[in-house]
């Protein structure tokens, strides 16, 4: 199978044509992406069983990147378009609802 | 803005001061908002009279006591990014030491004031006026101005923050004064009212400097990371750019300055007598002020000498210095109280004065000379000496003993045996 | 104290402060720890990061993880920037906005530690915190004085060869109002925590376990478990000391006593750091834990 790499795995960066178009000093804004979409590092894939899951929202608790949303009474979902794929949320989940499937892309 | 304590009487007055306490009011009548201090010889007077200034209510700010200079200056920077207006002073090793934040405030463009009471770099100790400390930091973005007198210590703290916050400059703001010569010796200073000086020098902004201000309301992030491919050369031409743009903002703030106060100053340089002079002492600091003494007294022979006082080296005057080589001078001796190590002539600004030569179509003469190091007093007599010895090279090509040119450049009273 | 529960109904509908799509490696406990220490202060925060891995995980110009203040500083200057910042804030009359210092074990405990001290000294309102994962992890793994004992770092090829400097005990003898130890990987602790200090003024110090997969050597994934490990080996002690007053935390009580303590082989093993221990060094480090879990009973 062909192995493509996903677009855009940089953060959209204002392109300047001129110094005099510079800011005095470099800030950044708070913005999620700041290194690009994370998603791309991934080789596993944390993927939720709503069958299993109890709504207990620990997953959210303990994902370091905050990528799990979680509304209370329902299963969580998951940004991947963000998520690293640490695994985290799979050893804490207390169901064991959540499975780490490797990536085919 | 915090009332003036009713005892104080709002008109001007005269008090006789050291130079250290000139910086010490300067900063009060600036009414700064946090001070950072550490002591050290020959500046520690200055933060012990703002001490006394914050203790009995004189001074409305926020004393730190830090426990290192580098923690001065980096407590500066944050207290900058506040949007205060912030001081301190150091000297010598101190100023060594926050060398690395020195940097991080200029980068940060943020208006912190300093005053500089300089002195010799250890080992050995020697705590007496020499401006190495300050020239081996003059390419860290900040303006660089050397005060001669007590009031011009004084009026100097009013006219940076002006400057400094400026918002097409935001550089921090060296003044520069010799240790002990000027920073323990005491003149009579006049200290405007504080209405005047309210009027002159507006508070700073209340929503903090435009281009950098810790406000949660606007959260940013200050310092990450910029890739080689992006913009971190661009930013960096913008302090060269915006140091060399504070020229006019200088110059413009001098004549507001005279015109509240009264007190005029020259700009970037001051030039005693350049007129028609054929030999010109191009020097810096008291020590140079004092050779106007030295310019009278061969004036008064018939000799055209004159003296060109450098009051900013950061930014460097180089259209004021081209004048001057354009005016028909044909000698010049370039004074430098400080050194630079294996540089073409050993002496900072001497160097840094020759490199201009090359614009000018005028063949000059020059001798660089070391003086004063480690507050060697250099008298009166010796720069008459020195004058005439420009003279000497002038019309008779005859540069100065061998023993005392050492590497080209006259070490002035080098122990060279009998 | 929230519960795990309470926890979840106060903040799953806020918005997170520290956003994804940052520069953390997968499974870093420090960005699960700042992520909860946001939550319990709220926007209303600054945040000084001197050098350490927080200045490269929030991104690169001009976006930036953080969705409150943040300011790179100068690696020795974590402290003594904060302190500036609050001098600014009270010269300036702005109040309530906390000034918190996410500093590594480098900036803290080795090259900060003078910033540190006289920032606390002289009674600073802002909370330090120093996440602790046991090295100079930005620049790939050299040890700090808060490096364990026979850990192989790029510094230290054949193993540290000192103990672990106890940096929170330096800081509790300096008498500030608030000193507490927590582990990363337990989130509802470190919200606690964070609530709890930002109700104090005075100087706070907060000394956070940060297990590193990267740099101690284990799957991302098992993070937590080094963090409960760690807990349970008495290797990181759990404390606070609240105005002069010590109190081991109920889980760390626990474990000092031996027969309940887990024996620190099962931490070594599980971590490459440490490479092949021999016997006398894993009794070594064993020691060195059962001497300071004892000293801490004392205060049971």
């Amino acid at each position: 199978m062909k192995k493509t790499r996903s677009k855009s795995s940089g953060p959209k960066i204002t392109v300047y044509t001129s110094w005099k178009e510079l800011p005095c000093v470099p800030v950044s804004a708070p913005s999620k992406g700041s290194i690009g979409e994370t998603g791309d590092w991934r080789t596993f894939k944390p993927e939720i069983d709503g069958e299993q899951c109890n709504k207990c929202g620990i997953c959210y608790i303990y994902c370091p990147d905050g990528v799990i949303i979680f509304k209370e009474g329902s299963v969580p979902s998951i940004d991947y378009t963000y998520c690293k794929g640490c695994g985290i949320c799979s050893v804490k989940c207390p169901k064991k609802a959540i499975t780490m499937i490797r990536e085919r892309q | 803005m915090a009332k003036i304590k009713k005892t104080l009487k709002d008109k001007e007055q005269t008090i006789i001061m050291s130079g250290n306490y000139a910086s010490a009011w300067g900063a009060k009548c600036s009414r700064v908002q946090v001070v950072s201090a550490y002591p050290i010889t020959p500046q520690t007077t200055v933060v012990e009279k703002l001490s006394e200034f914050v203790d009995k209510k004189e001074l409305d700010a926020n004393y730190v006591r830090v426990e290192s200079e580098h923690s001065v200056m980096a407590s500066l920077v944050g207290g900058s990014m506040t949007g205060a207006r912030t001081f301190t002073a150091t000297s010598g090793q101190g100023l060594l030491y926050m060398t690395e934040m020195l940097h991080w405030v200029s980068s940060s463009r943020l208006p912190v004031v300093t005053t500089i009471a300089s002195r010799g770099i250890a080992p050995p100790w020697n705590i007496w006026a020499e401006y190495t400390d300050i020239l081996s930091v003059r390419d860290c973005g900040w303006i660089i101005q050397f005060a001669s007198t007590h009031q011009e210590i004084f009026d100097s703290v009013l006219m940076s923050y002006k400057i400094a916050e400026d918002e097409g400059v935001m550089l921090p703001y060296f003044i520069v004064y010799g240790g002990f010569t000027q920073s323990h010796t005491s003149k009579p200073v006049r200290i405007p009212s504080q209405s005047d000086i309210d009027g002159f020098l507006p508070p700073p902004p209340k929503k903090g400097w435009a281009h950098l201000n810790l406000d949660p309301e606007r959260p940013v992030t200050h310092g990450n990371l910029l890739m080689p491919t992006q913009e971190y050369l661009d930013f960096r031409f913008l302090i060269h750019d915006s140091m060399m743009k504070s020229k006019k903002v200088i110059k413009r703030t001098i004549s507001e300055f005279k015109k509240t106060f009264g007190r005029n100053y020259s700009g970037l340089v001051e030039k005693y007598k350049c007129k028609d002079a054929e030999a010109v002492i191009i020097s810096y600091g008291a020590i140079a002020e004092q050779s106007k003494l030295a310019v009278d007294e061969l004036r008064a022979k018939g000799k055209k000498v004159g003296l060109f006082k450098l009051r900013y080296i950061r930014p460097f005057p180089t259209k004021e210095l081209l004048d001057l080589f354009d005016s028909g001078v044909k000698v010049i001796g370039i004074a430098d109280r400080g050194t630079a190590f294996g540089n073409p002539t050993g002496g900072p600004v001497s160097t840094e004065v020759m490199s201009l030569l090359h614009q000018s179509k005028r063949k000059i003469k020059v001798l660089p000379i070391i003086w004063g190091l480690g507050g060697r007093d250099v008298t009166v007599d010796e720069q008459v000496n020195i004058f005439n010895q420009l003279i000497r090279i002038k019309n008779k090509n005859e540069y100065p003993a061998e023993k005392s040119m050492q590497h080209g450049s006259l070490w002035l009273g080098l122990k060279t045996g009998a | 104290m929230l519960t795990v529960k309470e926890l979840i109904q106060t903040e799953s509908t806020t918005p997170e402060l520290f956003n994804a799509g940052n520069s953390a490696c997968a499974g870093c406990a420090s960005i699960l720890a700042l992520r909860w220490a946001l939550k319990a202060l709220g926007p209303k925060t600054v945040v000084v990061a001197p050098a350490s891995c927080a200045n490269v995980y929030i991104g690169i110009w001009p976006k930036a993880s953080s969705a409150v203040p943040y300011i790179n500083m100068a690696f020795a200057a974590g402290a003594s920037a904060a302190s500036g910042i609050v001098a600014g804030y009270e010269a300036l009359g702005k109040k309530d906005i906390n000034v918190l210092t996410w500093a590594g074990d480098g900036g803290t405990v080795d090259i900060g530690i003078q910033a540190l001290s006289g920032a606390i000294e002289r009674g600073t309102n802002f909370i330090y915190t120093c996440y602790d994962n046991e090295g100079y992890m930005n620049t790939g793994t050299q040890r700090s004085s808060s490096t364990l004992k026979y850990t192989k770092t790029t510094t230290t090829p054949l193993g540290k060869g000192m103990h672990k400097k106890d940096i929170a005990q330096i800081i509790a003898a300096h008498d500030i109002p608030y000193v507490a130890t927590c582990v990363a990987t337990d989130p509802q602790e470190v919200y606690n925590i964070y609530s709890e200090a930002k109700k104090i003024h005075g100087p706070k110090f907060i000394h956070i376990l940060s297990p590193c997969a990267p740099g101690w050597r284990f799957p991302a994934s098992r993070t937590t478990v080094m963090g409960d490990l760690a807990i349970k080996t008495g290797i990181f002690l759990l404390w606070k000391q609240i105005d002069g007053e010590l109190t081991v935390n109920k889980r760390t009580a626990k474990y000092l006593d031996k027969k309940k303590r887990t024996p620190v082989i099962e931490y070594i093993k599980e971590q490459g750091r440490f490479g092949t221990l021999n016997e006398s060094q894993v009794n070594d480090l064993q020691a060195w834990v059962d001497k300071r879990c004892d000293k801490l009973a004392r205060f049971l």
